[in-house]
């Protein structure tokens, strides 16, 4: 099962390593991983998307909560929550596909954000599932390249991971 | 006053009471050698491989219940470490090991005997740190310290650059060190403990498996006592002997892969097991789903939760400190009306009272050849029981573990989980060094000894009486062992062929080397030997090339799939 992990780390050099290397040396799965700094300096708040057993999950959550730059942690997907995942996606727009493309851009409530003769590039916020089913709305040619910056986590109401 | 981050680093050391650094010196580490050498508080002692120097270290902190220290020059120094980091990382050894490292403005640049350190080390170090502020040396070797000995011990290593070991700044040495993502629990639930407690007192079929943290927790006496009180059975991991003595009669020998048929038997076929500071690893329940046939109730005291639950899933989880869990657990049974019905558990002990008649230990015995188990009966017999006994990988490892009988704790000292060659006589060395008028043999084996057969140059500098039974097979045992079971006898690679004069060897490093080709030969060889007081003494015992340990659980088998000598 899809897991949605929420992880306090100290704003240190060397701790994403430490919880990227855990996963690759421990054979887990990432599907996304991000991080940023937090409105505390001395903190970086990482959402972490994975999958396996619940057994899996557990020692995940355990094997993360040994390493000592980890200061709290949350599984997201434990409880109400939200998701969100930014995509930027450059698409081919000639011809028709031109106003294919900015209609289907708006039911989805994205923004284009740079144009040219040939291109359109598309800006995308919602869950990892909204972003998958935008891209499968159009034919895999008129996609030229996508980013994606991975599935950010919150807990909602007074669910929430603060030291 | 001001003082260099070296002459910082060897004052944190003496404030941490550290008897003994393990190192070699080297470019990055100048300036600490420097601030070493004007001083005398903390000795230094200077093995001949970096590898060598960690496991002394090793070895130092698990005869005592100190941390052991080491220190290496960055690049290859390190590289040379990684081997020993990982043997203590797996064993939760405490320990703190100092690196050299190139300067800071270096770092990056392929500098001459640059290594990314906290790289390389980091998947086997409990911690590690680069310390790239000369004012961060002081509270980052006392937060090293910190973390080795406390919780679940481990190595830490600590990186400091060649300038910042030279760059000056004031010296004040915290008191202690507090980091707020690190609260290691040292009480369990005291639910859990009563849940844990009501368990062993209904069970009909009850047994306590014990592991290397009885001896890390320094919780021997305590665990004897519960074992007496509730009078069940007690078997322990090749990491926890000692800690519950195996003289005793509630002792039924180690389990795992090469543990007697009774204490294998009785852990698959107990309906309450109370897992004490071990982690059911793959050499000791073997095969999980096995295992798992035998519905039983699991209670597992250990002080890492991500030990709980990881490989065989337990009932009721003990997370905190071995010794303070046991205690509560006593307190608890002192306290309660309900008392161990030793009635009740009469058939279970009637039944272990079987598999034990069946004398699994057995072997035949030889007057042509020299067997293997007897020399190490012998050494047993000759020390009567009270040394520390080091070793290293293989046959001989299974041999010492299964024949000499540990009544104490810290004095079986071994590379259970990264199961190391090349570990026995350097840990010896710092077996020794801890305790000067002791008895420390090393039981080796004519591949593992010349892992780090250098260490005898270190030992005649430092006059260490180490007594070295080597059990000369002419074969890497264990592998030729599985060659012979699993391969289809094809010995590949496994016959140790051009072996050395040993007598001569130990005699050119300035030793008393003595060759045993006789069984008869064995008692005055290892009398004469240990008679030495204060030489180094090399014993090359001449071993029968055919013979196995058994009992025999074989990779990937349950724990009643065990094979014994006599189904040969």
């Amino acid at each position: 099962m899809r897991h949605i992990i929420s992880i306090m780390l100290e704003n240190e050099a060397g701790a994403l390593s430490r919880v990227a290397g855990l996963f690759s040396a421990r054979g887990y799965n990432i599907e996304s991983l991000t991080v940023a700094p937090t409105e505390d300096a001395t903190m970086s708040r990482m959402t972490i998307v994975t999958s396996g057993s619940d057994a899996v999950i557990e020692q995940i959550s355990k094997q993360l909560n040994k390493l000592i730059e980890v200061v709290a942690m949350q599984d997201l997907s434990g409880g109400e929550h939200i998701e969100r995942e930014l995509m930027l996606v450059k698409m081919h727009a000639v011809g028709e596909a031109r106003e294919e493309i900015k209609r289907m851009a708006d039911i989805f409530n994205g923004r284009i954000i740079d144009v040219s003769d040939q291109t359109y590039t598309v800006e995308l916020t919602g869950t990892s599932v909204q972003l998958d089913s935008f891209l499968q709305a159009f034919d895999r040619h008129l996609i030229v390249e996508t980013v994606r910056t991975g599935a950010s986590g919150i807990g909602c109401g007074q669910r929430i991971l603060k030291l | 006053m001001e003082l260099t981050g070296a002459e910082i680093a060897i004052r944190c050391l003496q404030e941490e009471e550290v008897e003994y650094v393990f190192g070699y010196p080297g470019g990055a580490v100048l300036y600490i050698y420097d601030a070493l050498f004007t001083q005398d508080k903390v000795k230094h002692i200077l093995v001949r491989h970096e590898q060598a120097a960690v496991h002394a270290a090793d070895g130092y902190a698990r005869s005592t219940d100190k941390v052991g220290v080491a220190l290496v020059t960055s690049g290859p120094g390190v590289t040379n470490a990684v081997t020993g980091i990982a043997t203590a990382y797996m064993d939760s050894i405490p320990m703190v090991i100092i690196s050299g490292q190139v300067p800071t403005h270096m770092i990056g640049e392929d500098a001459f005997q640059e290594v990314d350190t906290v790289g390389i080390t980091r998947p086997c170090v409990k911690h590690n740190f680069l310390v790239k502020d000369v004012n961060d040396i002081a509270v980052t070797i006392k937060k090293a310290f910190y973390l080795a000995k406390s919780g679940r011990p481990g190595p830490v290593l600590v990186d400091i650059p060649k300038d910042i070991s030279l760059q000056k700044t004031t010296f004040s040495y915290p008191e202690s060190v507090t980091i707020r993502s690190y609260n290691p629990a040292q009480k369990a639930e005291a639910g859990a403990v009563k849940q844990a407690v009501q368990l062993l007192l209904e069970a009909k079929r009850p047994m306590i498996y014990t592991g290397g943290g009885v001896i890390l927790s320094d919780a021997a006496a305590t665990l004897k006592e519960l074992v007496h009180l509730l009078g069940f059975p007690c078997t322990s991991t090749l990491m926890g002997l000692g800690g519950f003595p195996e003289t005793d009669k509630q002792f039924l020998g180690m389990l795992g892969m090469h543990g007697t048929l009774e204490a294998n038997m009785a852990t698959q076929h107990c309906d309450v097991l109370l897992a004490v500071g071990a982690r059911f690893d793959d050499r000791v329940i073997g095969n999980v789903s096995h295992f798992n046939e035998i519905p039983r109730k699991i209670i597992h005291i250990d002080i890492d939760p991500a030990s709980v639950s990881k490989r065989v899933q337990v009932d009721v989880a003990l997370v905190g400190d071995v010794s303070h869990v046991l205690k509560d657990m006593l307190a608890l049974l002192h306290s309660s009306r309900q008392k161990p019905d030793a009635a009740a558990i009469a058939p279970w002990w009637k039944q272990i009272g079987e598999w034990r008649a069946r004398n699994s230990l057995a072997y035949k015995g030889s007057i042509e050849v020299i067997k293997p188990q007897f020399v190490v009966q012998k050494l047993y017999e000759i020390t009567r029981g009270e040394a520390f006994v080091t070793s290293d990988v293989g046959q001989h490892q299974m041999w010492a573990a299964q024949y000499y009988k540990f009544d104490q704790p810290r004095r079986w000292i071994n590379s259970g989980g990264l199961g190391t060659m090349g570990f026995g006589l350097p840990a010896a060395m710092g077996v020794q060094l801890a305790h000067p008028g002791d008895t420390v043999a090393c039981v080796t084996g004519e591949g593992s000894i010349q892992m780090c057969i250098q260490e005898l140059s270190t030992c005649k500098q430092y006059h260490l009486p180490i007594k070295v039974i080597s059990l000369n097979n002419r074969y890497l045992g264990m592998v030729r062992q599985w060659q012979q079971f699993f391969h289809g006898n094809r010995y590949a690679e496994s016959y140790m062929d051009a072996l050395p004069d040993f007598v001569k060897l130990a005699e050119a490093y300035g030793h008393v080397g003595i060759k045993v080709e006789k069984p008869s030969e064995v008692e005055d060889a290892l009398k004469e030997a240990f008679a030495r007081k204060n030489d180094l003494v090399f014993m090359d015992f001449r071993t029968d090339p055919t013979e196995n340990v058994f009992p025999m659980v074989p990779g990937g088998k349950g724990l009643s799939d065990v094979r014994l000598a006599e189904d040969e």
